[in-house]
């Protein structure tokens, strides 16, 4: 019988499956997707350093390669039941049947479906982009950076909050994250297109981490990126595929309508229905904003109402990439103390 | 927009339009402006579709632009539209089709409002009731009658004469469509295809044959706005939005406009006329305005009646360019005569607006 199931191959799952690893455990990963890394498989850099994310996801799969756990890629657990003697058994697509003492779900999270704000035109308009696509594109660019229809870009416009604070999409939460993702896109496309205009339209700006402020600080003074206070009411297209926005300027108090070029959209972060099928078959716990409700959300955020199922990273919230490699680190010490007093 | 988009979200806001037995509402101000157009709608549902409609010569405003501009308290104005539903529960009928997209909206607010507040519905009932004795059951279904025409628009253009297609170029009409505020701005849910990408009317004109031009300035307001006008000071407003929605349609070369709304197609229709004695500008190539429809002058053009019998000898923008376009057969001649053949005196106001006034008034 195994010790430790991870289900989720992400930073979490990764970060977690080595320190398990390290404590004398058998860990055994089930990644959905062929590949491990997650979303930042996806990402082109990461704040507030804006080093390289896959120097990140590089590390991590070295460590899992160095360490010898065995992965299993293209599986998706569809259900997880708790036995009469306190372990676990799970089913996946494969024919064989997974047991397993203990279970670390680290199913992260789902991205924003930005269709949803159809005022924004998002598969409509074809300037229209998500902070996720932006950063497929920036991990690939090469020579000058044009829009999705071949324009040359002038101006380029961020909307925060795109399914979060959110009434609409029935996402009442902060995704954390998007803030300072924002910012650290501005400035990127400032530092690629020199002669841009930048704009970012915000309700507050949470710059709550280490190293964001000063981020912030820089994309205005150094970049001179414009932030508007103001969420945009409707985004139109023009003859010549550029985006008419219209927003009202808080602050000034004044309604604006302005065109750009390019039209990125923040997207926040999602519960991931793995949560919603895990809650089905193992009565799991969820918060009303769909995401993983921890046992204890101050002493005890690692573990879950169903005694030997843990939980780390964007399962339970919206996490930024730092706090979701320490959450995980924590949950792999509460796996650890479960085993040594179970075992 | 892309021709073939890749999100339809829109289509996920989705209305029941009942099938049959409209309690029919007429508006105040479309009788007036496009007197023809109501008469249209009866024909089509009665004649063309085999649909029970009923009307009753007691129902009155439901005081919609009063209301909007402040002046009727809310509680007085759900006492008016009680009463109309009690012309409606008295008729045995439980669908309401209503010619307004003001009286939808309106409707649709106050259901809203009884369904969250139902002491207030309790409050109204003994209102009326005291006021004149009359009690009345909820309607079972409230659509805006471009949503009847929108249910029945394959049936409509199955029995069509023509299309929306330009006659000599073989190429589908590119058709500017505008949606009443009050359609489905303050509820989402109440319209077919939501408020962004309503399909009431595109979804008719796309079954016509035509095709939507999506512009810049689709959503907004065509400059009515009730106070807008209503203040006499404010009329500057009013046609300076009406404008700012042309100067964005005109890249677009559109060949004519649809709408669902009492007041938009005649703002949008007459203060085009102003604007060219104002500027001197038109927005269609050939000097003559574009021309503005209702939505049940489009089905009954394209099932073939005569132009002058849908009023449309009423529009400031002469309808003539659009007609010969698609090749719809009218007589010039008759247009001016009254239903007897008399012939009425013809306005000054000339085909075309460049031609004509920017001769006479500008040079």
């Amino acid at each position: 019988m195994i010790d430790v199931l991870i289900i989720g191959g992400g930073i979490a799952g990764m970060e977690a499956a080595c320190t398990l690893h390290d404590l004398g455990f058998e860990t055994l990963i089930l990644e959905k997707e062929k590949q491990l890394g997650g979303h930042l498989r996806n990402w082109d850099t990461l704040f507030p350093t804006k080093r390289k994310a896959s120097e990140v996801l590089e590390h991590y799969v070295k460590e899992i390669q160095q360490r010898g756990i065995t992965v299993y890629l293209n599986t998706d657990v569809t259900s997880v039941k708790k036995q009469e003697d306190g372990t676990f058994e799970l089913n996946t697509g494969r024919e064989v049947q997974f047991k397993t003492k203990t279970v670390l779900m680290t199913t992260g999270y789902a991205l924003f479906n930005a269709e949803r704000k159809e005022e924004y035109g998002y598969k409509i308009y074809d300037n229209v982009i998500t902070s996720a696509d932006l950063e497929k594109i920036l991990q690939t660019a090469k020579g000058e950076l044009r829009s999705p229809s071949g324009n040359s870009i002038q101006s380029v416009a961020f909307v925060h909050c795109v399914g979060s604070r959110d009434e609409k999409s029935g996402n009442h939460y902060c995704s954390n994250v998007c803030c300072v993702t924002g910012v650290k896109q501005a400035i990127k496309m400032r530092q690629l297109l020199p002669e841009a205009q930048v704009f970012n339209f915000y309700m507050d700006l949470r710059m709550y981490g280490s190293g964001f402020e000063e981020m912030y600080r820089e994309a205005q003074e150094q970049w001179h990126v414009q932030f508007i206070r103001g969420r945009l009411s409707e985004v139109a297209e023009t003859i010549d595929k550029r985006l008419q926005l219209k927003a009202e300027d808080t602050l000034s108090a004044r309604p604006l309508r302005m065109h750009v070029d390019l039209l990125v959209l923040l997207v926040g972060m999602e519960s991931n229905k793995a949560a919603a099928d895990f809650a089905q078959s193992c009565n799991l716990a969820c918060a009303p904003s769909r995401f993983v409700q921890p046992k204890d959300f101050h002493i005890e955020s690692n573990k879950t109402n169903v005694e030997g199922l843990f939980t780390a990273g964007t399962a339970i919230a919206p996490l930024s990439v730092f706090d979701t490699v320490n959450h995980a680190k924590a949950a792999a010490l509460s796996v650890s103390e479960y085993l040594k007093k179970n075992n | 927009m892309q021709k073939q988009p890749k999100s339809t979200q829109w289509s996920l806001y989705q209305k029941e339009i009942a099938n049959d037995n409209y309690f029919y509402g007429r508006s105040c101000i479309r009788q007036n402006f496009f007197p023809a157009s109501e008469k249209t709608f009866l024909k089509i549902l009665r004649e063309e579709l085999g649909k029970t409609v009923l009307e009753d010569p007691n129902h009155t405003t439901c005081t919609g632009i009063g209301y909007h501009s402040d002046v009727v308290p809310f509680d007085t104005t759900q006492t008016v539209v009680a009463r109309q539903f009690s012309l409606m529960t008295a008729m045995g009928l439980k669908n309401m089709a209503l010619s307004c997209i003001t009286s939808f909206g309106l409707y649709t607010e106050i259901l809203d409002t009884w369904h969250h507040f139902p002491e207030q519905l309790a409050k109204i009932r003994e209102l009326l009731y005291k006021a004149t004795k009359r009690e009345f059951e909820l309607p079972e279904n409230i659509a805006h009658a471009s949503d009847v025409i929108y249910k029945f628009r394959n049936e409509i253009a199955q029995k069509a004469k023509y299309k929306l297609v330009n006659k000599e170029t073989g190429e589908p009409l590119r058709v500017v469509e505008h949606i009443g505020c009050h359609y489905s701005k303050m509820f989402p849910q109440s319209g077919v295809g939501g408020a962004e990408f309503p399909q009431v009317l595109s979804g008719m004109v796309e079954a016509f044959g035509g095709e939507i031009v999506d512009y810049p300035e689709r959503r907004h307001c065509c400059g009515f706005g009730f106070r807008n006008y209503l203040v006499q000071a404010n009329r500057a407003y009013s046609i300076s939005n009406t404008k700012k929605k042309f100067e964005s349609m005109e890249p677009f070369k559109p060949d004519f406009i649809i709408t669902n709304c009492p007041g938009c197609p005649m703002f949008l229709d007459r203060w085009q006329y102003a604007i060219a004695e104002m500027e001197g500008k038109t927005y269609d190539a050939q000097g003559k305005g574009i021309p503005v429809l209702t939505y049940e002058e489009l089905a009954g053009m394209v099932l073939g009646y005569n132009p002058w019998d849908l009023g449309m000898q009423m529009h400031q923008i002469g309808v003539e360019s659009l007609l010969d376009k698609i090749g719809v057969a009218y007589n010039p001649e008759d247009k001016y005569k009254d239903i007897h053949g008399n012939q009425l005196p013809v306005p000054e106001c000339p085909a075309s607006l460049r031609g004509k006034i920017l001769d006479t008034k500008h040079k």
